[in-house]
């Protein structure tokens, strides 16, 4: 497995030395200091604190409109897109502002990578789907480069042995799951450091989501992922981390476990026992 | 009399509605039984059977009763029209429904008097049948109705049906205007390739109808087929054509991206519309724009770098043209690109593509097809654009493809054979004709070809 890192993982695995350590020793690939997020006049975040531990998978959970996709969005500058949106607070990625004038959008984007709600293939073929990124990017110098890096994006995503013979085929053509799975390995082509998921198996079927459940625990040994669920179940199943928004707030986060078992705030106790929400 | 027959019948529609309405009602009641259909519709039965076959006699009876009368006042008046011919039948016909129902008359003499005692007198009696004869289906309608409306009757049923059977009628009409136009254009064009050879006029080089004819005036022995050849014309709408899309395609559909995935909310909401503008400013006026700025613009401009221009180019009457479809070009091509979902420029954006990547390498892609019918559209437009090209591109049917020089159009040569007096089956009047239905293929054409497309378009997101 280690042989097929990239260069991007390796690269952090490096600096793995430099990055601040959690209190339970794990390093912390992503820190989110007091965010605050307005739409308009409209306040969407209050004040968030929030750390997101390298190689673990970190579930946000939380009723409709709490901020959730706001939160992930911060974490790779999605919101700039948003004429209104406005964020405040500091988000380091490997010690580093991100909203920091000297950061380049593009290279972020490149380093943490997003996986949506709907599967979004683009309108072209399987292949040229996956070999969007790298060509933007220019990872890859050769074509067989760039073949390898589709294929091997396509393995990590487990939809390889399902498309290999129809690469050329559209990318839309292919079933809700598989094209999930094929968002999934758009974002790995890149080689990110940080995969972000916002609910990426509710528009799917419960044998294609057991599928990407699957994936995304095998993805955490090389890539870090922070995961929005509406399904406590899924946030059991997949995350070692869980953080419960409520309202704007970031109310309590912990281990799934503890956070299942023996939520410290009485809304995480109500949310999870599903009294409201 | 015929507005008065129709006001009453429309009045008796109304009232027809509610009657049957309240029948219904108090049927129902009487009965203790639940209608059917609701009140509404059995006031909708009882107006449609009561009025709807008087509305269609009148309209027959005002489409045929002029042509009747006509007919049995020639007939009447066969001594005065002995030896006539048609158009002097027909003008004393003219004169003598003048005389009886007011209007500008020629001359009058005695047999016209009495051909308009008896319009007049005719008209009355045939005014009062068709009076008695809607009463009567009024009538019989009414109670015919009536007595159906029952609480089992299925009036809505009823209702539904006939509502179909008026949007039918409304499309044969629309669909057998369009038939009836493009058949007259066939016939006509038919009566012209009888003196022109087909393969004369379409691959024929030459086009100058002014000296169709051989011979002068009287002696006029026949027509001059080699004078009637299109190319010239097709050459010159495509060249207007072509540089009209040079100039639209680009500013049109870059503006369209502009406004669509750049503008802010309030640049978008003032640009959008006077884009908009831009569409609908006539087109006469873009013509004197373009014949009294931009030709001698360019032409001044091509002197003053040596070239020889003429007065009129087909340079300044295609960028006017291209500049009169922009708003096209730019307003359907921003339809298009809107409608690409944004979840693709999100996953575009989320992989670290900037703004100008994600609409190269996704939104244009994926919108292609679109743009595509959009610049079809724009040119089945300006192919059938008339007035900047009579007022800035010429006369002349020039064959050339330098644009600096004066040039000719089909729509244009086809107002100038029907500008003036002509004979109506002149080889040169039926040409227009012929012209006319060579632009009908060529724009039906490009038509099909742009709503294959968008079809195909429509496919990819549903
Ligand atoms: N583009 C936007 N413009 C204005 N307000 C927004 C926008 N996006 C989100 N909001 C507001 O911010 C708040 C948080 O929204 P967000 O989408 O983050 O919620 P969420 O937790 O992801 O909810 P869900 O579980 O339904 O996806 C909501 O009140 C929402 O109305
Ligand atoms: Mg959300």
């Amino acid at each position: 497995m280690a042989m097929e890192m990239t260069a991007g993982t390796v690269q952090t695995q490096n600096m793995t030395g430099a990055l601040p350590l959690a209190e339970d020793g794990v390093p912390i690939k992503m820190q989110a200091q007091k965010v605050n997020v307005h739409y308009g006049e409209k306040q969407a975040l209050y004040g968030v604190d929030l750390d997101v531990r390298k190689n673990n998978v970190t579930a946000l959970i939380g009723p409709s409109g709490c901020g959730k996709s706001t939160f992930l969005r911060c974490l790779n500058r999605m919101n700039d897109t948003i004429d209104i949106c406005r964020v405040g607070g500091n988000i380091l990625l490997d010690n580093e502002d991100i909203y920091d004038q000297r950061i380049d959008v593009v290279e972020l984007r490149a380093r943490v990578g997003m996986v949506f709600q709907k599967p979004n293939p683009f309108p072209k073929s399987i292949f040229e789907n996956v070999a969007y990124g790298p060509r933007i990017h220019g990872l890859a110098q050769s074509k067989a480069e760039l073949d390898e890096i589709v294929a091997t994006s396509l393995q990590k995503a487990g939809l390889f042995e399902e498309v290999k013979d129809r690469l050329d085929e559209p990318g839309t053509g292919l079933s809700g799951g598989q094209q999930q799975r094929l968002c999934i390995a758009r974002a790995i082509a890149v080689s990110p450091e940080v995969i972000l998921m916002d609910e990426p198996c509710s528009a799917l079927d419960p044998i294609a989501t057991a599928k990407v459940e699957e994936l995304i625990d095998e993805l955490r040994e090389n890539y870090t992922i922070v995961i929005v669920t509406h399904s406590m179940q899924q946030a059991a199943r997949v995350s070692q981390r869980t953080a419960f928004f409520h309202l704007g707030y970031l109310v309590e986060e912990g281990k799934t476990n503890d956070i299942f078992t023996n939520p410290k705030d009485q809304r995480t106790q109500d949310y999870i026992t599903g009294r409201f929400g | 009399m015929f507005w008065t027959y129709f006001l009453i019948l429309i009045a008796t529609f109304v009232l027809a509605t509610f009657y049957g309405r309240s029948r219904a009602l108090q049927v129902s009641n009487a009965q203790a039984v639940k209608l059917h259909s609701r009140p509404g519709y059995h006031g909708g039965f009882l107006a449609i059977v009561t009025v709807i076959p008087a509305l269609l006699l009148l309209l027959a009876w005002v489409i045929v009763a002029p042509n009747i009368l006509n007919n049995i006042v020639i007939s009447e008046s066969a001594d005065y029209l002995s030896g006539l011919s048609k158009p002097e039948v027909e003008a004393f016909l003219r004169d003598a429904r003048a005389i009886a129902f007011g209007g500008i008359v020629g001359f009058t003499d005695a047999g016209k008097e009495h051909a308009a005692e008896l319009f007049a007198s005719l008209s009355r009696t045939s005014n009062i049948l068709i009076g008695v004869a809607l009463a009567a289906l009024v009538a019989a309608g009414f109670v015919f109705g009536s007595r159906a409306i029952v609480p089992s009757m299925r009036a809505r049923h009823f209702v539904e049906r006939s509502v179909m059977v008026a949007l039918i009628v409304c499309s044969a009409v629309a669909i057998f205007t369009t038939v009836g136009i493009v058949l007259s254009l066939i016939f006509e064009s038919l009566r012209f390739f009888q003196q022109v050879p087909v393969l004369d006029f379409v691959f024929g080089t030459h086009w100058s109808p002014q000296s169709a004819f051989i011979g002068a005036g009287a002696e006029q022995t026949g027509t001059n087929p080699e004078v009637f050849g299109a190319i010239p014309l097709l050459v010159g709408t495509m060249l207007i054509t072509f540089i009209a899309i040079m100039v639209a395609a680009p500013i049109g559909l870059l503006s369209a991206i502009y406004l669509s995935d750049y503008a802010t909310k309030t640049v978008r909401s003032v640009a959008k519309p006077v884009l908009e503008i831009l569409a609908g400013i006539p087109t006469v006026v873009y013509g004197f724009f373009a014949a009294l700025v931009v030709a001698p613009f360019i032409r001044g401009w091509g002197e003053s770098i040596g070239l020889s221009v003429s007065s009129e180019s087909a340079l300044a009457a295609g960028v006017v043209m291209g500049i009169m479809i922009i708003p096209f070009v730019s307003s359907l091509s921003d339809d298009v690109i809107n409608a690409v979902p944004q979840s693709l420029r999100d996953g575009s954006a989320g992989l670290g593509a900037t703004k100008s990547e994600t609409i190269r390498r996704v939104v244009l892609p994926a919108a292609l097809p679109g743009i595509v019918s959009a610049l079809i559209l724009a040119i089945s437009r300006a192919i059938g654009e008339t007035m900047i090209v009579v007022m800035a591109a010429g006369l002349a049917a020039n064959m050339t493809i330098n644009p600096l020089e004066a040039v000719t159009t089909v729509t244009v040569q086809i107002v100038t054979l029907l500008v003036g007096d002509q004979e109506f089956d002149s080889a040169k009047t039926l040409a227009a004709f012929a012209l006319g239905l060579l632009l009908f293929c060529i724009t039906l054409a490009l038509n099909v070809f742009a709503l294959r497309v968008v079809k195909k378009y429509r496919e990819q997101y549903d």
